[in-house]
């Protein structure tokens, strides 16, 4: 789950790293009036969206007076702002931060993620900042730092010694270095963050070392235990469609193709999607119905799959274990009779109670079209699809 | 032989009076599955399934002898209940739970270490089908009568994928001697390349089936293990050719966020390494099928 940059600093700075004075704004009056909260002659107003590369998307601005801000605000508020990171409709405007502006002397990187070989929290961090990771590992792979931390003692300050000197900082920076990485450290491990980013963390003109822009992102599976983190969640950044099917019950991701898929199993639903690009179709979807479907749960994921205007054929693909084939046919009718449906669907059932559920299917009187095999399901969905 | 579970595995199940570990282990036992009994905290002395039920792991050990444990304990308390099972000496444990936080895995991944190599537990999974050799017995949630006795191996990380290939190569009468689910989470207990370790050293298995997806360095590890270390031939798919990057589908660990993690450039690595990747989903069991032929014919 991720959260505004504005958040992610009011949390970091609670564990102790330095961020730039500001305050959230909610309209074009506001930001002015927190301009002048703020006091100065020059300020940064920041579109708060859930993406990187805001700044070359128009969405951040460095101002030298209130009009100014509340003029760009004006321009902010309630557009769907595109970056490279987002999709073509881009993500919704609908808070602003503005931050009295730093004088930057020198920008780096700093990162905290999950490494997936090492089994542990890992640091990355490089001299250069700025720009995104992915750039910086392409066009400056050697300045990379990486530092991995044994979750049974935590982050040692000779570690975070270590790394600030290969930072190449000096006197007093090395000790507010080791207090940023500590501070870090211990947000990402006591709020069960999946990854926590300071890009850039700048030098100031002062030489002090301040966070100009953080980024967090928390793990879905531990919110139970993290309400304060599960209530910063921003709907108004999310798909609605993923958002609507994971109030179901439902992993649903919407791609850009006309065949929409229902599938059991996140592997199987790959597979699926593999499987009808190669018959040369496009798949609307991902879609897993998860275990234990009802024939309820198979309603709501067709209407999840028929809510993309593109879809014209729904492939239906089961391999029932902890699933029931006949419960699943069942829904399939449920679904075709309630909702109206004119489209074609196909159907491959297979596993669990296979036999009941193809019994179903074929004595529903509806056309639905029944395959047996993976190849077959995505090739007669293609065809349908053209015909 | 076959990996992990025979018909002679002493089996008990943590969870097992609740509805879904109740429901599973009913259908283990129906199908030979040597389950000696339970562990529900608070209700040891009962009996459940016709099993005795124990209040904690090492006292189901001290009374049956059990070996290893199916692990069907919710999110918030699987990771403490993982580590109660190494700690009670279960050999092998398999953790079906979907939704186990990454730090609770970080903790468990690494509490595992504390034992010697000798009393050291193996974890499969969590968020995996489980285990199963098929006609001597299983641990999951897989359907077992899909599964035709042989002598491939099988391991992946998604269950249903996994039914597919079995599917597959039973249709084609090819069986198989262990099929092995290692779970779509981006911390494991098992990777790929220990579980082909275990297939490479069996002398009932005679070629492994590797199903992978996008995401995580695993496959890649598995990759160079096969290359220099076995003789016996790998065949293998991976899942989400179609994945957009950066876009998490599915399964926690599936999800493209570094160099070398997506479908196409892990395929590039396994054939890089010499192990027959099958073009398509629906191919792997006649892929398998054309490698065990030309062995065969050689």
């Amino acid at each position: 789950m991720d959260i505004h940059e504005y958040q992610a600093k009011e949390i970091l700075a609670r564990f102790g790293v330095p961020v730039p004075r500001g305050g959230l704004a909610y309209s074009p009056e506001q930001a002015g009036y927190r301009a002048r909260e703020l006091g100065g002659n020059a300020w940064v107003v920041k579109a708060q969206i859930h993406s990187g590369g805001r700044g070359a998307a128009g969405g951040v601005k460095l101002c030298r007076d209130e009009h100014e801000v509340s003029a760009f605000a004006a321009t902010l508020f309630g557009k769907q702002l595109v970056t490279k990171q987002t999709d073509a409709n881009g993500k919704g405007v609908y808070r602003l931060w503005v931050e009295a502006a730093s004088d930057i002397a020198r920008e780096m990187y700093l990162g905290f993620v999950l490494d997936r070989k090492s089994e542990r929290i890992m640091i990355v961090a490089s001299a250069h900042g700025g720009m995104e990771i992915e750039d910086l590992a392409e066009t400056d792979p050697d300045s990379l730092r990486r530092m991995t931390i044994d979750p049974a003692v935590g982050l040692s300050e000779f570690q975070a010694r270590e790394l600030a000197f290969q930072l190449g900082l000096k006197g007093g920076q090395i000790a507010q270095m080791v207090t940023i990485l500590k501070a870090c450290y211990r947000a990402y491990r006591d709020l069960d963050a999946v990854m926590v980013e300071i890009n850039p963390l700048v030098i100031t003109g002062t030489g002090d070392l301040v966070a100009l822009d953080a980024k967090m992102s928390f793990d879905t599976n531990a919110l139970f235990r993290r309400p304060q983190v599960a209530e910063l969640r921003d709907r108004s950044q999310e798909d609605p469609r993923e958002s609507t099917a994971g109030d179901h019950g439902l992993s649903y991701v919407g791609l850009t193709g006309d065949i929409g898929c229902i599938i059991n199993g996140a592997g199987l639903a790959m597979a699926t999607m593999d499987m009808i690009k190669l018959a040369g179709g496009e798949p609307a979807n991902f879609l897993d119905i998860g275990g234990g479907a009802s024939p309820e749960r198979v309603v709501k994921a067709f209407q999840t799959v028929l809510a993309d205007r593109n879809v014209g054929v729904v492939l239906v693909n089961i391999f029932a274990g902890i699933n029931r084939c006949d419960w699943v046919a069942e829904g399939v009718v449920q679904a075709y009779r309630q909702l109206g449906l004119t489209l074609p669907v196909v159907v491959r059932l297979a596993g669990t109670n296979v036999e009941e559920g193809k019994r179903i299917i074929e004595t529903s009187g509806l056309p639905l079209i029944s395959a047996d095999t993976l190849a077959e399901a995505a090739a007669k969905a293609v065809t349908a699809k053209a015909a | 032989m076959a990996i992990l579970i025979t018909e002679h595995t002493k089996v008990i199940v943590q969870g097992m009076s609740g509805r879904i570990g109740a429901f599973h282990a009913a259908d283990m036992i129906k199908h030979g599955t040597n389950v000696v009994g339970g562990v529900t905290p608070g209700r040891g002395g009962e009996t459940h399934l016709d099993r005795p039920l124990f209040n904690t792991v090492r006292e189901a050990v001290e009374a049956t002898g059990a070996e290893a444990s199916l692990v069907f304990v919710p999110p918030p308390f699987a990771a403490d209940a993982i580590m109660e099972a190494a700690d009670a000496g279960i050999k092998t444990a398999v953790c079906v739970t979907d939704g186990i936080p990454s730090q609770d895995m970080m903790k468990v991944k690494r509490f595992l270490k504390r034992y010697p190599e000798e009393r050291k537990m193996r974890l499969v999974g969590p968020n995996c089908a489980g285990i199963i050799s098929p006609g001597k017995g299983f641990m999951g949630i897989m359907p077992p009568h899909i599964y035709m006795p042989g002598r491939i191996g099988i391991v992946g990380r998604s269950g249903t994928l996994g039914y597919e290939a079995a599917s597959q190569m039973k249709a084609l009468g090819i069986g198989v001697s262990t099929s092995v689910g290692i779970g779509g989470d981006p911390i494991n207990g098992s990777s790929f390349k220990d579980i082909l370790q275990l297939f490479e050293a069996d002398p009932e298995t005679d070629a492994i089936m590797m199903i992978g997806e996008i995401g995580g360095p695993q496959e890649a590890e598995a990759a160079a293990y096969a290359r220099d270390h076995m003789t016996k031939p790998v065949v293998a798919y991976i899942a989400g050719l179609s994945a957009p990057k950066g876009r998490k589908m599915g399964h926690a660990g599936a999800i493209i966020s570094a160099f070398g993690e997506s479908a196409q450039e892990k395929v590039e690595i396994l054939e890089a390494a010499g192990i027959t990747v099958a073009p398509n989903p629906s191919a792997m069991g006649e892929t398998m099928a054309r490698v065990l032929g030309k062995r065969q014919a050689a």
